[in-house]
């Protein structure tokens, strides 16, 4: 074959990858960086699982992960005095870490007195109303860094929503947005992540789509994401107009999600590629 | 988080003399690579980390050119052979000229 001298390598490693893409690699990932039954509760499992031993790697040491940038973030807004009202959100809730332990896990969840399901970026709005501040901008790194802050005190902790009561109209409703083809392609949340989860899409492993570890850092967005972001991602993949952020369907599926990994322990801020 | 760039380290406190230790970094800094348009179809001009030194106690003991495939928020880890007490110095230069500097000290016994 007479081939320039300079493609041989590419050629080659273009050979190795698709060796690796076709049947080489095991589809579930081997056990040589962290202890992958911490995340798997009966069928569910974490998207840690499907994750590579680097990527585990890097979610696992505090230091390396680049979440933790927005985790500092967090912590410095947590005392930041902000509003009208002249508080901080430490001045009313003390210590994050004791004030905050398993707050993260429980939402999305019913409020009583706005009489709707909100979301844990609702939750931060509403207390900077409250506090006579401007809420933040969604996927604001104010938000995500408070959102992130505020859930990694539940880290390790069982996601533990609750769809009792009035919850479970709006559970219902994520499940049927679950399940409703949308898009140029047609295509259902569950088609992927029930249906052909563990499978090859190309040369990604499809995951449960479990939620547990948002806000994320994804290295293929170089940043931190709210897990709505990747809703409206997965709706862009499959051609359907991505919702606003906050809107009612996407509450709706992230207690659906919640609910589906009940029991899976909080990761954030996880690494995903 | 462009408009506050937080620098995180990882230097142990303390070194026995002689002790390669491994010092760890990590910079939150977009790295915009210059080879993107914005909406209007302009090039975002290059904006990354071209220059990391670490020098200890004044004298350089690590330095790294950036190229613009690196990852924003660059992390940066390397083994340093200590032989004296001393504080390490760390600089990152990137291409509108800022500089984020911060630093760490140990003590050698």
């Amino acid at each position: 074959m007479n081939v320039p001298r300079k493609l041989v390598p590419a050629m080659t490693a273009m050979v190795l990858v698709c060796a690796a893409a076709f049947g080489l690699t095991p589809l579930v990932r081997s056990q040589t960086q962290g202890d992958l039954t911490k995340y798997t509760v009966g069928k569910e499992k974490s998207g840690y699982v499907y994750a590579t031993p680097t990527t585990r790697a890097m979610e696992d040491d505090d230091f390396q992960n680049p979440g933790s940038l927005w985790v500092d973030k967090g912590k410095a807004l947590w005392s930041t005095v902000d509003g009208s009202a002249a508080k901080s959100c430490q001045s009313c809730h003390n210590a994050a870490a004791t004030s905050m332990r398993g707050v993260g896990a429980a939402y999305p969840k019913y409020d009583a007195k706005i009489g709707r399901v909100i979301d844990l970026e609702q939750r931060i709005g509403l207390e900077r109303e409250r506090m006579g501040a401007t809420p933040w901008a969604w996927e604001s790194d104010e938000l995500l860094a408070m959102t992130t802050y505020i859930k990694t005190q539940s880290r390790g902790m069982p996601v533990n929503v609750s769809i009792d009561g009035p919850a479970r109209a709006t559970y219902e409703a994520g499940k049927t947005f679950y399940q409703t083809r949308l898009g140029q392609l047609d295509m259902s949340c569950q088609q992927c992540h029930v249906q052909n989860n563990n499978h090859l899409l190309r040369t990604e492993i499809l995951s449960q789509g479990q939620t547990n570890g948002f806000p994320t850092y994804r290295l293929s967005w170089q940043a931190l994401g709210s897990v709505q972001r990747r809703f409206r991602e997965c709706n862009a993949n499959i051609r359907a107009e991505p919702l606003a952020y906050g809107s009612p369907q996407y509450v709706a599926l992230e207690l659906y999600l919640a609910e589906v990994g009940k029991g899976l322990p909080v990761e954030t801020p996880s690494v995903r590629k | 988080m462009a408009e506050t760039v937080e620098s995180r380290l990882r230097v142990p406190a303390t070194a026995k003399k002689g002790e390669i230790i491994d010092i760890k970094t990590l910079i939150s800094h977009p790295m915009v690579s210059g080879q993107a348009k914005d909406a209007s179809g302009k090039t975002i001009p290059r904006d990354i980390i071209n220059t990391f030194t670490c020098t200890y106690n004044g004298k350089q003991v690590f330095a790294m050119k950036l190229e613009p495939a690196i990852s924003s928020n660059p992390y940066i880890s390397f083994p340093v052979r200590v032989d004296a007490s001393g504080t390490f110095d760390f600089q990152w230069v990137d291409d509108n000229g800022q500089v984020y500097k911060d630093s760490a000290p140990i003590t050698v016994s």
